[in-house]
């Protein structure tokens, strides 16, 4: 089979996978859902690989390949196509989206197996990763438009999953809407760019660009490249655009494992990648790229050291690595961002399976307050934590030491102004070692809180009641909530295999990329990359070695002080709580975020709409609109009644008197 | 002699009747009235086709003389139903049609 055959059945599988379980969702509750979503998935990872296999197979030149399957509107000035593009970006994002999901999913059988909505939930998941490829196969803006918003509303349907959970479909809600700020984004851009390039395919947008298509419009490209920036901010929960990510943890664990950390987030980082051609002729946009995502890795790296809600530091956390991936393909470093996509989906999708092992144990709460002592009572988890707090921290030779490097080393050698993100970056990571030890001391050191011994007895422990971990509030365990069993790693073989599986990965994928020695990613990435004017950039092998000893340095340090804090002396982090009171109410409150939206967009609109319903609905639409055509037909139909008067007679001289006057009508005519 | 005498004659029965229709109450006089119009209209007809020497004219009185007894036949129906029901006979009282 061709090539891009393979790129079909890619889709084909999780779409066939959604059909089946959304149709046959009665009788495939419990059991089969989750082994036919899973199955699905695989089958589209195996067709990935194959298409893999059948993409290096071919010349080097020739590795960019479009598919159209039917021509929607192809006239002279648009060409709208179901049209894929298999080349070895969108193949690299195939396999890390199609790998995961399948391990995901693997999980999710497990996890997911006493919630009343099992059926439904893999066909969302399924739904989920068909969008998402949509998305990353898409050969031109309108199925990457298509994609995107699919994504969008996957993840809304999976947020709030938990329908009957008030703060779940809020979540959902929230999410939705800023989703749909950049898909609007990302519509604008493309218009901007279509109206110049003339065509909406990416292969013949990069030529018009190349040939000069934009030559005496920069303008518009620029503009046209900061809405696609726009889309990547909102789907990829940069600054100002962040703040659905945090909350969008009210969903089922693996969902946050799934979408809101290893792939659907990563969607603006592919998507400055397969425009890099674009953003290479519009330097201003890429700088606006960069600048945002270095922001955000330090704000969301300063706000996870204070959260408490376990899902909420590991959100924080992927932001943060996603402002790194941002920042890294917006300054030009293609293979490093897509290297780190790759290490991130592994490592993070771990800690967030983890989480939920974790979680479970809890009966459900997700505070880190109430967890501590876990080391011995989940010796599993403990170790896959250790291993993704390890690789997200960076500490060699763990995958995310490679990535993150690789990143802040491309972008240190960008030299100029690119020096102070390179400083950022490194603040980053020094920040990420302490939040994400925070995390790891405090669930599974110290004292083993009730939850924790009784674990080592071998029970898993219930709470009294059901309660929504956000509010406190009472649930039942029906449809609409979580089920009633909590499920922990150590005694489910789907959820063991999959974090071990990830955790592996999450250890030795830094052996694709390692300085001076293997390039493999930035090798077969090189077809889609290959006309990248940042190539000629290289950093020296004193930044390099400089970089990874700085890297390694800043993150046993922060290590150190997360293990001094919240393991040695365990009553120093109250005390600097104390001290920097201020400070710390700032990063509890997430520097504010939600507030200052909430007065800039969320009243204005707010008051706005409040005026059209009270005044313009009541006076303008109700009073002269209906009131006026009422009031029109009531008067009409009062003269037209008066008429009616039910005396023959009247009836009978009125037809006289018609009948005369017609008579003289032509009389008078006639005449 | 002027046809021109028979069409004002014709005009004339028309009036008559036609003020009948409008100032009587009875439905049997209205009735009656109504029948007057016909017959005048008749006579037009047949002063118009003697006028231009063509046969349509008296085929047409000959039709309009079927309709009225056609339309007699229902009046007197209708009043028969009006006297079995024991309504007023008089055209004013029967105004259940008012808008």
């Amino acid at each position: 089979m061709s090539t891009t055959t393979w790129g079909w059945l890619v889709l084909a599988f999780p779409l066939a996978g959604t059909i089946v379980i959304g149709l046959g969702h009665k009788r495939l509750a419990r059991g089969p859902a989750g082994a036919i979503g899973t199955l699905a998935i695989l089958l589209a990872f195996a067709s990935a690989v194959a298409s893999l296999i059948s993409l290096q197979g071919r010349d080097e030149h020739a590795r960019q390949l479009t598919s159209s399957l039917w021509d929607y509107a192809v006239t002279g000035s648009i060409d709208a196509r179901l049209a894929i593009l298999v080349d070895p970006l969108s193949v690299f994002m195939a396999l890390t989206v199609t790998g995961v999901s399948t391990l995901i999913h693997l999980y999710s059988v497990s996890y997911m197996k006493s919630d009343r909505g099992n059926a439904r939930y893999f066909a969302y998941l399924n739904f989920f990763v068909f969008s998402m490829l949509v998305l990353v196969l898409a050969a031109n803006f309108l199925l990457l438009i298509v994609g995107w918003a699919f994504v969008g509303a996957a993840s809304y349907l999976l947020i709030s999953f938990w329908y009957r959970r008030e703060t779940a479909t809020k979540a959902g809600i929230k999410a939705f809407v800023i989703n749909v700020v950049g898909d609007v984004g990302l519509v604008l851009g493309t218009f901007f760019i279509l109206r110049h390039s003339g065509t909406l395919d990416f292969l013949g947008t990069f030529r018009a660009v190349e040939g000069g298509a934009f030559a005496s419009h920069e303008g518009a490209l620029i503009a046209g490249c900061l809405l696609l920036l726009v889309g990547a901010f909102a789907k990829s929960a940069q600054l100002p655009l962040h703040t659905w990510l945090p909350d969008a943890m009210e969903g089922p664990t693996p969902v946050s494992s799934l979408i809101h950390a290893a792939t659907m987030v990563t969607a603006g980082v592919y998507l400055i990648s397969r425009m890099h051609p674009l953003f290479e002729a519009a330097p201003a946009a890429a700088n606006v790229g960069a600048i945002v995502g270095c922001a955000t890795l330090l704000v969301a790296g300063t706000i996870a050291l204070t959260q408490t809600d376990i899902k909420r530091v590991i959100a924080y956390s992927t932001m943060s690595q996603i402002g790194y991936m941002i920042m890294g393909v917006s300054a030009g470093a293609y293979a490093a961002g897509m290297f780190h996509l790759l290490t991130h989906a592994f490592f993070k999708a771990l800690l967030f399976m983890a989480a939920g092992s974790i979680i479970g144990a809890m009966a459900g709460a997700q505070s880190l307050d109430k967890m501590s002592g876990f080391k011995r009572a989940m010796p599993f988890t403990f170790g896959c934590f250790v291993v993704g707090g390890l690789a997200l921290s960076g500490v060699p030779p763990f995958s995310g030491f490679f990535s993150k490097d690789e990143i802040l080393a491309f972008v240190g050698a960008r030299e100029g102004w690119f020096v102070a993100l390179y400083v950022v970056g490194y603040v980053g990571a020094f920040l990420t070692g302490i939040y994400t030890w925070r995390m790891i001391f405090r669930a599974f050191f110290g004292r083993p809180c009730e939850e924790a011994v009784e674990l080592e007895h071998g029970h898993i422990a219930h709470a009294e009641f059901p309660t929504n971990p956000a509010n406190g509030e009472r649930e039942d365990t029906d449809v609409g909530f979580p089920g009633p069993e909590h499920v922990i790693a150590e005694r489910e073989l789907p959820m063991k295999g999959a974090m071990a599986v990830l955790a592996i990965g999450a250890t030795v994928l830094g052996v694709l990329q390692i300085p001076f020695v293997t390039h493999v990613i930035e090798s077969f990435l090189d077809p889609t990359f290959e006309d990248s004017r940042f190539n000629a950039v290289h950093p020296s092998d004193g930044l390099i070695w400089f970089g990874m000893a700085l890297g390694t340095v800043v993150a046993l340090l922060g290590i150190a002080i997360a293990h001094h804090v919240w393991v040695r002396k365990p009553g120093t982090a109250a005390a600097l709580q104390q001290r920097f009171s201020g400070l710390h109410r700032f990063l509890v409150n997430k520097w504010y975020f939600d507030e200052l939206i909430d007065l800039l967009v969320v009243r204005p609109w707010a008051a706005l709409g409040s005026f059209f319903r009270s005044w313009f609905e009541r006076a303008v639409v109700d009073g002269l609109f209906v009131g006026g055509a009422t009031g029109v037909v009531q008067a009409g139909s009062a003269a037209v009644r008066r008429l009616q008067t039910g005396f023959l007679r009247y009836y009978a001289a009125l037809l006289l008197l018609g009948g005369g006057a017609v008579v003289l009508y032509f009389l008078i005519a006639s005449s | 002699m002027d046809l021109a005498w028979y069409l004002v004659v014709s005009a004339l029965i028309f009036c008559i009747g036609a003020g009948g229709v409008l100032t009587r109450r009875n439905p049997l006089v209205i009735l009656l009235c109504l029948e007057l119009m016909l017959n005048a209209a008749n006579l037009a007809l047949i002063t118009f086709s003697r006028m231009h020497g063509n046969a349509d004219g008296q085929i047409f009185a000959l039709v309009v003389m079927v309709v009225a007894a056609c339309e007699v036949a229902v009046g007197l129906g209708l009043i028969v139903a009006i006297f079995r029901r024991k309504l007023p006979i008089d055209v004013d009282e029967l105004k259940e049609l008012r808008g």
